[in-house]
């Protein structure tokens, strides 16, 4: 059942639960931050209608800069605003920024210690009909192998808010993952959010698997452990927002507790939340692991639903893994 | 103010010579680095620490400092030799390059040494930076300026070309940039690996003001600057000709001195030329 602690909301497995973008959750956070802190600034390539930067821009003009499709320059220039007093967050999609300005974010924001945030919108294959040059499916990988950079993917559109906000508070190189279409919203205004603390969401009195998810997906996985509730299998869903630094005190806990892992991402398999959580669960309590994300393939064209079961990381591939998992449980 | 007096400019000549043989001397102790670049840029380099730049060496975090971003970071040992000299952090220091655990990386990193704006060595970033730090002062209502220094070569990166884009539009009048152009790169001559002439023409056509001179005259150098305090309306860049090289004439014009190991007694004759003013002086390098 759901784990009351955290107040998600009261309509989340409802029909019609409410549903928003987390990069509405972003444009919402950017504008809060800027409110509470003057040196907070805003850079755009070319995108700010659809990275919702563009309410920012017009509340605080002076302090946004549009870089045009540039956005080697924009993170950059981010570096330079960010050694100077300033607390820059520059936006645009995710296979551009952090894709195009690797290099760029490595030297001048990562290793040279600005403190930039970087924004990396439309990830995953549900961005549908753009194809697979506008889905972002290695980002997490590429940012999380970055030292001095954190990394954190919203569950939902008031968790993106609040990571926003979070993000402009705190020193240092933050990546923030977003996605293009509106997602349900799981959690309220009173579930916490801290980064690097994961929070269960899920928890059946005798878990037998732990599904850790982290961005919209995590909706799947709670809809998946509400189906094998119903088949007797008991599970634990942990909302693992931030990808670095990973909970990896909390993670080892539950997966000793429970047996066998999960993992669930809109991204490829490589790399991503798996590839961490499995990198910490090899070290310290080897458990049984199924990994829910691309398989080593790109997206395409299409409707975001479709898209998901064709590429096997929906509600019944989550299920699917499960079932194996616990197949090889001794 | 920017006018200097003739005493000043034979300090800065001098300046300029010990930088070389700092440059040559920590080179050849590292036994790697970059040698034509520096040595070309000495002039430049001692113009700004040590006459141009409103700095201070005790505050390196200073606010309201001048900032100097170098872009073409390879160069570094003239601009480590340059900080050493003005105070930054103790001159037998210079020795530690690119030694390990040292805290003059092979390449600038911002963090680990005083005196440093940015972190830098993979090319064409620099110009970026330095327009964040600008924009930070215009936003600030600061009056520090800007100035960056890149080499040539990096205007092959296309990353320069939206900063200038960039600067251009916003009309960055706070900040200046500096080419050294010498005309050398890694494979040789610019104008035989990718041509950049004619690069007056493209930096005016991104609405930069632009200024040409002889890297190697103080006067020159000293009033260019001067020139782009003045200009309200663009960014400057001032596009320094120099001589790869500058000072020893056994390297002097060579792309192959862009960085090279010494020989065995090449370097004793890089500082002899260099402490004996070519020879009109006697030093104790005879």
């Amino acid at each position: 059942m759901l784990n009351q602690k955290v107040h998600l909301s009261e309509e989340i497995f409802a029909e019609d639960t409410p549903q928003k973008p987390t990069r509405d959750g972003y444009g919402e956070g950017l504008i809060l931050a800027g409110e509470e802190n003057q040196n907070v600034v805003a850079l755009c390539a070319d995108l700010t209608e659809s990275t919702r930067v563009d309410a920012f821009a017009k509340k605080f003009p002076e302090r946004f800069f549009e870089c045009g499709v540039a956005e080697q320059n924009m993170a950059t220039i981010a570096a330079g605003l960010g050694v100077s007093g300033k607390i820059p967050f520059i936006s645009s999609f995710a296979t551009f920024s952090p894709g195009r300005n690797w290099e760029q974010i490595r030297t001048t924001i990562a290793y040279n210690d600005s403190n930039v945030k970087i924004a990396g919108h439309h990830a995953g294959i549900s961005v549908g009909p753009d194809g697979a040059t506008h889905q972002a499916t290695e980002d997490i990988a590429m940012m999380r192998a970055l030292p001095n950079m954190k990394v954190i993917v919203p569950c939902d559109a008031i968790e993106a808010r609040k990571a926003t906000l979070a993000a402009a508070r705190v020193w240092g190189p933050i990546y923030l993952r977003f996605a293009r279409e509106k997602t349900p919203v799981m959690t309220t205004d009173l579930t916490p959010f801290v980064p690097g603390k994961a929070e269960i969401f899920w928890e059946s009195k005798k878990p037998q698997v732990l599904i850790i998810g982290c961005g919209g997906l995590l909706y799947n996985a709670l809809l998946a452990a509400r189906e094998l509730q119903k088949e007797k299998i008991g599970a634990m869903v942990l909302n693992s927002h931030t990808v670095k630094p990973l909970d990896e005190k909390k993670i080892v806990e539950l997966a000793r507790k429970c047996g066998a892992v999960v993992t669930v991402e809109e991204h490829q398999i490589a790399g991503g939340l798996g590839g961490a959580v499995a990198e910490v669960l090899a070290k310290h309590a080897p458990t049984p692991m199924e990994f829910i994300g691309l398989r080593d393939t790109y997206g395409e064209s299409g409707p975001p639903a479709a898209l998901i079961e064709k590429y096997g990381i929906g509600v019944k591939d989550i299920k699917a893994a499960v079932h194996r998992v616990l197949r090889r449980k001794k | 103010m920017l006018e200097v007096h003739e005493k000043k400019i034979g300090f800065l000549e001098e300046m300029a010579t010990r930088l070389r043989e700092d440059v040559i001397k920590m080179v050849s102790g590292a036994g790697s680095g970059h040698i034509a670049g520096p040595l070309g840029m000495a002039d430049i380099i001692a113009a700004f620490y040590f006459h141009i730049l409103n700095h201070n060496h005790k505050k390196p975090d200073w606010p309201d400092r001048d900032r100097f971003v170098l872009s073409n970071g390879h160069t570094c040992p003239v601009l480590y030799a340059a900080l050493a000299r003005a105070g930054y952090f103790p001159l037998e220091e210079l020795r530690t390059l690119r030694q390990i655990n040292s805290r003059l990386q092979g390449h600038p990193h911002r963090v680990s040494l005083p005196g440093l704006e940015t972190t830098s060595g993979p090319l064409g970033s620099g110009l970026s930076q330095a327009i964040g730090m600008a924009l930070a002062a215009k936003l600030d209502r600061k009056k520090y300026r800007v100035y960056c220094m890149m080499s040539d070569a990096e205007h092959d990166e296309g990353n320069t070309w939206e900063a200038a884009m960039f600067a251009g539009k916003n009309k960055l009048n706070n900040l200046t940039a500096i080419v050294d152009r010498n005309n050398i790169q890694i494979d040789g001559f610019t104008e035989n690996v990718m041509p950049l002439e004619p690069l007056r023409d493209k930096y005016e056509s991104f609405n930069w003001h632009v200024v040409e001179i002889n890297g190697h005259d103080f006067h020159d150098i000293i009033s260019a600057v001067a020139e782009a305090h003045a200009i309200y309306e663009k960014p400057t860049v001032i596009i320094a000709h120099t001589i790869p090289g500058n000072g020893v004439d056994f390297m002097q014009y060579d792309y192959l001195w862009h960085s090279k190991s010494f020989k065995p007694g090449e370097r004793e004759a890089a500082l002899k030329e260099l402490r004996t003013l070519g020879g009109k002086i006697r030093s104790e390098h005879e």
